[in-house]
């Protein structure tokens, strides 16, 4: 683990704090003006677009796997059929899963054949290369990371709770907003860092499906390191992300008591 | 259980599987356009006497088996050593590298290669993309592995060690029988990451070490070709069926 993971961790600290060289190498002196220039708004304006991003990512996460782990944990026997269906398409293929939404949206793509069959519109919808489409692209890859941890904590809520608050007169809906909403937040929490971080550091969904225009950090480093070549400030960038993802990490452990195992 | 949270639970569904389901069904149009026009493989025939496919794929399939032989060996025996002498650096290690964003990954692996393999005078290619694969897929490995671990009784190997036997015995004929379900979910699981991954591969790959995701990503950025539809048709059976495996096997 060691050489396979912290080694190029500490490659890349390094590659941080030196400077570039006249063919897009490594030179010395060592300095910390990669960081600095990290101040430059350009590139605060992306870290805070790719906070935001991935914020409303983990909102609209919520309210579609709230019901989908109700539905499940109340199914019976069948709750490990339906886990299993949740889980699937998130392992096969993010690339798959992500042009398949490219297919879908593109101005040839389904959505506007169809919508163009039907007489709706008359000329295509642009639904592709936006942050609309990066959006649902991401909710739609880690919605199952929202949903098994919501399940794993409406398991563990006492059916008597809710039959007690049926009793004393609150209607289906008002039981499980009242009731089950608040007993389920550590379970929306889990699932909040686990959406969040995964969004925030996403490459190729804002890459394929916003099309150059939406530009978050995981992209900004990529081409540091590809087109730009100016390796020591992709690598401050990268580090600079690697430290809010632990520090979101560490702040969640720390109020909820609990590891990220 | 209402008939409100059936439905809705029902379109959630139909959002998870809808696109996957259309990509599916338009791999076998008889058509370049999003109209259907009848049944037909031809897009699959296609793909078959595509030379760049069928390399881009032996390439896939040959880092896949590598990395997934060398990372299940050393992930099992990683998640043994864990399991013997408890380290928290080290669990929290794997953790990290299984949360640490894909991109920076990638970029720190190309970083260490270029910063050593300037000194060997070795360029970007296979090899790299097997090693950078081998790196994220041992914390899957060790993940799966560690976890049926913690559900066995360690008193099995010291049993073993009671009665005479070697270390190398008791982990040999004691311990590695029982974990071999998991090992083979933690194999397959780390078959399909490694088949399935771009972002780590595009980075640290050189001339001669074109992968599958790296021309369906190509392909993806240029006009449309049904044939990137039969192509991922064919990869979302493939991997789901491994994935279901893993699974049956990891419960078993």
């Amino acid at each position: 683990m060691v050489g396979f993971f912290l080694l190029p961790m500490v490659v890349i600290l390094t590659y941080s704090l030196l400077t570039r060289g006249t063919y897009g190498g490594l030179g010395l002196p060592w300095t910390l003006e990669n960081y600095q220039r990290l101040a430059d708004p350009l590139y605060l304006t992306i870290f805070l677009r790719s906070f935001l991003l991935a914020g409303v990512v983990t909102v609209l996460c919520i309210p579609l796997a709230f019901p989908l782990a109700l539905f499940i944990s109340r199914s019976g026997r069948r709750k490990l059929l339906w886990l299993n269906l949740v889980m699937l398409p998130f392992f096969t293929s993010l690339l798959v899963r992500t042009y398949a939404w490219m297919f879908l949206l593109r101005d040839t793509g389904l959505v506007n054949a169809i919508l163009l069959k039907l007489g709706i519109i008359t000329s295509p919808l642009p639904l592709l290369y936006n942050d609309g489409a990066v959006l649902l692209g991401l909710v739609y890859s880690y919605l199952p990371f929202m949903v098994l941890p919501v399940y794993a904590t409406l398991e563990r809520v006492d059916p008597a709770l809710l039959e007690a608050a049926a009793d004393l007169g609150e209607r289906p809906w008002g039981a499980i907003r009242r009731v089950l909403l608040p007993l389920t937040r550590p379970g929306i929490l889990a699932g909040s860092v686990l959406v969040f971080i995964p969004s925030l550091g996403s490459y190729l969904t804002p890459d394929l499906l916003g099309g150059g225009k939406s530009i978050l950090v995981g992209n900004v480093i990529q081409n540091q390191f590809t087109s730009a070549r100016d390796w020591p400030f992709g690598a401050s960038i990268a580090i600079c992300l690697m430290l809010l993802v632990f520090g979101l990490l560490r702040a969640w452990e720390s109020r909820t008591g609990e590891g990220i195992e | 259980m209402s008939l409100t949270l059936r439905a809705m639970a029902g379109v959630i569904f139909a959002f998870l599987y809808l696109p996957l389901g259309a990509l599916i069904a338009f791999s076998v149009n008889d058509s370049a356009s999003t109209v259907w026009e009848g049944f037909s493989w031809r897009w699959y025939l296609e793909l078959w006497n595509d030379p760049q496919i069928l390399n881009a794929t032996a390439n896939s399939l040959l880092i896949a088996t590598i990395s997934t032989v060398l990372s299940t060996a050393i992930g099992t025996l990683a998640a043994y050593a864990l399991w013997k002498r408890r380290s928290r650096t080290l669990i929290t290690t794997v953790y990290l590298s299984l949360v640490t964003p894909e991109v920076v990954m990638g970029v720190a692996l190309l970083a260490l290669y270029q910063a050593v393999f300037r000194y060997l005078d070795i360029q970007l290619g296979m090899h790299t993309v097997i090693l950078a694969h081998v790196s994220f897929c041992i914390s899957y490995v060790v993940l799966v592995v560690l976890a049926r671990l913690r559900t066995m009784d360690g008193s099995l190997e010291e049993a073993a060690l009671d009665l005479g036997a070697t270390e190398w015995q008791a982990f040999y004929r004691v311990t590695l029988p029982s974990l071999t379900p998991a090992i083979a979910a933690a194999a397959l699981l780390a078959f399909s990451t490694s088949f399935d991954d771009y972002v780590i591969t595009s980075l640290v790959a050189g001339v001669d070490s074109e992968t599958l995701p790296m021309l369906i990503y190509a392909k993806a950025r240029r006009a449309i070709s049904p044939s990137v539809n039969a192509l991922c048709a064919i990869i979302v059976v493939v991997i789901g069926t491994l994935v279901l495996l893993a699974q049956r096997l990891q419960k078993s």
